[in-house]
């Protein structure tokens, strides 16, 4: 395999890459990012290249920002949500992606609730998929652009200490991203109530911390995690109240001028300001909630190129 | 094991780059505005040597230079079994009304520098565009691209490869080879 190719066809989830592919993806990034700082943000690579982004499940940011990757890479964008789809017709997930693929569609991107849907999905079609989050499995790109921000601030990520917050239970940035950073070498500890935080999780290798402020003191990056207030509304509640949770979780101003060094704060968005990040601390100097917004795009433009440059021309 | 001869040695080298800096300052008012632009990567080398020794030949005229990277404007990408890599683009400067140098080691098919071109026009719209090589190989033009300043002209057989090999980089000296395949 040389190493100017990804090892793998799909990006399913950082499972499937190695360390050299991630150091790999960074370097395009890092030109891309170049590339985005010009007056004409934009190269002609994928111009005969057609990507069809399938957002069976809601989403913003991701969507946008994959749809601008694609359209600075030239690449045709077609999207496609499931609300206004044949699916609610109770079409299936093959039949419809087919479908899509009959109109000449060369690379996939796809949200799914369903863990796994991805993995399905590459078993029964032959173009390159990119898993743009799985249900509560993995959202790959998300935690190449957040060890991409780490790295842009602190250098290679080896050594580095990063702890994420809040409900791992249900996070698919949460697994993402202890696998990418674990590739690189840095050292993971999660932090929340015990309620969120899998049984068994130390067996992946991280530290598992359920004082805060303790793994603040041991961290040089803290990633706050959604919380995700839908949850709550079920019948299983996973902690008494927002106040409470923001009172022993919420990462504050006051929290950050206690520790003896300044640590960086991210957050993958949507942010709850006032539950588990305090205004002051999103906006801070600390935060690079913005540049991972920014990061977002180069990074995916990189994932992009990379797979496309595999799909000979014919 | 290949078979090589040397084309140019450390000495001749030299004495080729410094005739290049002549020609450049000789072709260029130094009130215009003019920059050299070395194509990533192995023009980049060239360049930096090409651009210390302007320094040293000429310390009055301050010519600025940029790197760039053709890659993603490249015409084979997806074609063959070669994977392309990126390299980093700097242009310190807003390209236009400038007198564009573009810099680059072996000129062969021609097809690198017509990426190069494309790439650059994102960053301006220049006065001029020339062409410096340090080897130009003669008859395997695939587009109609020809170099303004030449170090050495060559003829070759197919299968001849140019290499151009800088001190520092792993080698003592500096020197062009012909490896045949």
């Amino acid at each position: 395999m040389q190493e100017n190719q990804l090892s793998t066809k799909h990006l399913l989830g950082i499972k499937d890459l190695t360390a050299s592919d991630i150091q790999l993806i960074f370097k395009h990034a890092d030109e891309f990012k170049e590339v985005l700082q010009r007056p004409i943000k934009k190269v002609p690579s994928l111009r005969d290249i057609t990507v069809a982004n399938l957002f069976f499940e809601n989403s913003t940011r991701t969507r946008l920002s994959f749809e601008l990757a694609q359209k600075r890479l030239s690449a045709d964008v077609v999207n496609f949500s499931a609300a206004t789809s044949s699916v609610k017709k109770g079409e299936t997930l093959v039949d419809t992606v087919n479908n899509i693929l009959a109109m000449k569609v060369d690379m996939v991107v796809m949200r799914h609730a369903s863990p796994g849907a991805c993995v399905f999905l590459s078993q029964h079609i032959d173009v390159p998929i990119i898993n743009a989050g799985d249900g509560t499995h993995e959202h790959p790109t998300q935690a190449l652009l957040d060890a991409f921000s780490i790295r842009e601030r602190l250098g290679e990520l080896k050594g580095k200490r990063v702890v994420i917050v809040g409900d791992i239970t249900h996070s698919r940035v949460a697994l993402s991203n202890i696998d990418c950073l674990q590739k690189l070498g840095a050292e993971v500890m999660v932090c929340g109530p015990a309620t969120m935080i899998p049984k068994h999780l130390s067996k992946l290798g991280v530290w598992v911390e359920h004082d805060l402020d303790r793994a603040l003191a041991w961290c040089d990056v803290a990633n706050m995690l959604r919380i995700q207030l839908e949850r709550q509304d079920t019948d299983v509640r996973f902690f008494p109240s927002l106040r409470e949770y923001s009172l022993q979780y919420g990462l504050t101003q006051e929290r950050l001028d206690k520790l003896k060094k300044k640590i960086i704060v991210m957050h993958p968005g949507p942010i709850n300001r006032g539950v588990e990040i305090a205004s002051e601390v999103a906006d801070g100097d600390q935060s690079i909630i913005l540049d991972q917004v920014e990061n977002g795009v180069a990074v995916r433009m990189a994932v992009i190129y990379l797979l496309a440059q595999q799909i000979q021309r014919t | 094991m290949a078979k090589k001869k040397v084309l140019m040695d450390d000495g001749l080298l030299k004495v080729v780059i410094q005739r290049l800096c002549h020609q450049l300052v000789e072709n260029y008012d130094p009130g215009h505005k003019v920059i050299l632009i070395g194509l990533q990567p192995r023009g980049v080398f060239f360049l930096n040597e090409l651009s210390s020794q302007l320094k040293a030949l000429y310390p009055g005229i301050d010519i600025p230079v940029g790197i760039l990277d053709p890659t993603f404007y490249r015409d084979d990408f997806r074609r063959g079994d070669k994977q392309l890599l990126a390299h980093a683009t700097k242009i310190p400067v807003n390209l236009d009304g400038y007198k564009v140098v573009l810099v680059d080691d072996v000129l062969y098919t021609g097809r690198t520098i017509r990426a190069g071109l494309e790439a650059m026009l994102e960053y301006g719209r220049p006065a001029s565009i020339d062409l410096l090589v340090l080897i130009n190989r003669k008859f395997s033009r695939e587009l109609p691209i020809e170099p303004l300043f030449v170090g050495r002209s060559i003829d070759h057989y197919d299968g001849q490869k140019v290499r151009v090999i800088w001190k520092g980089e792993e080698n003592p000296v500096s020197q062009v080879l012909l490896a045949q395949e």
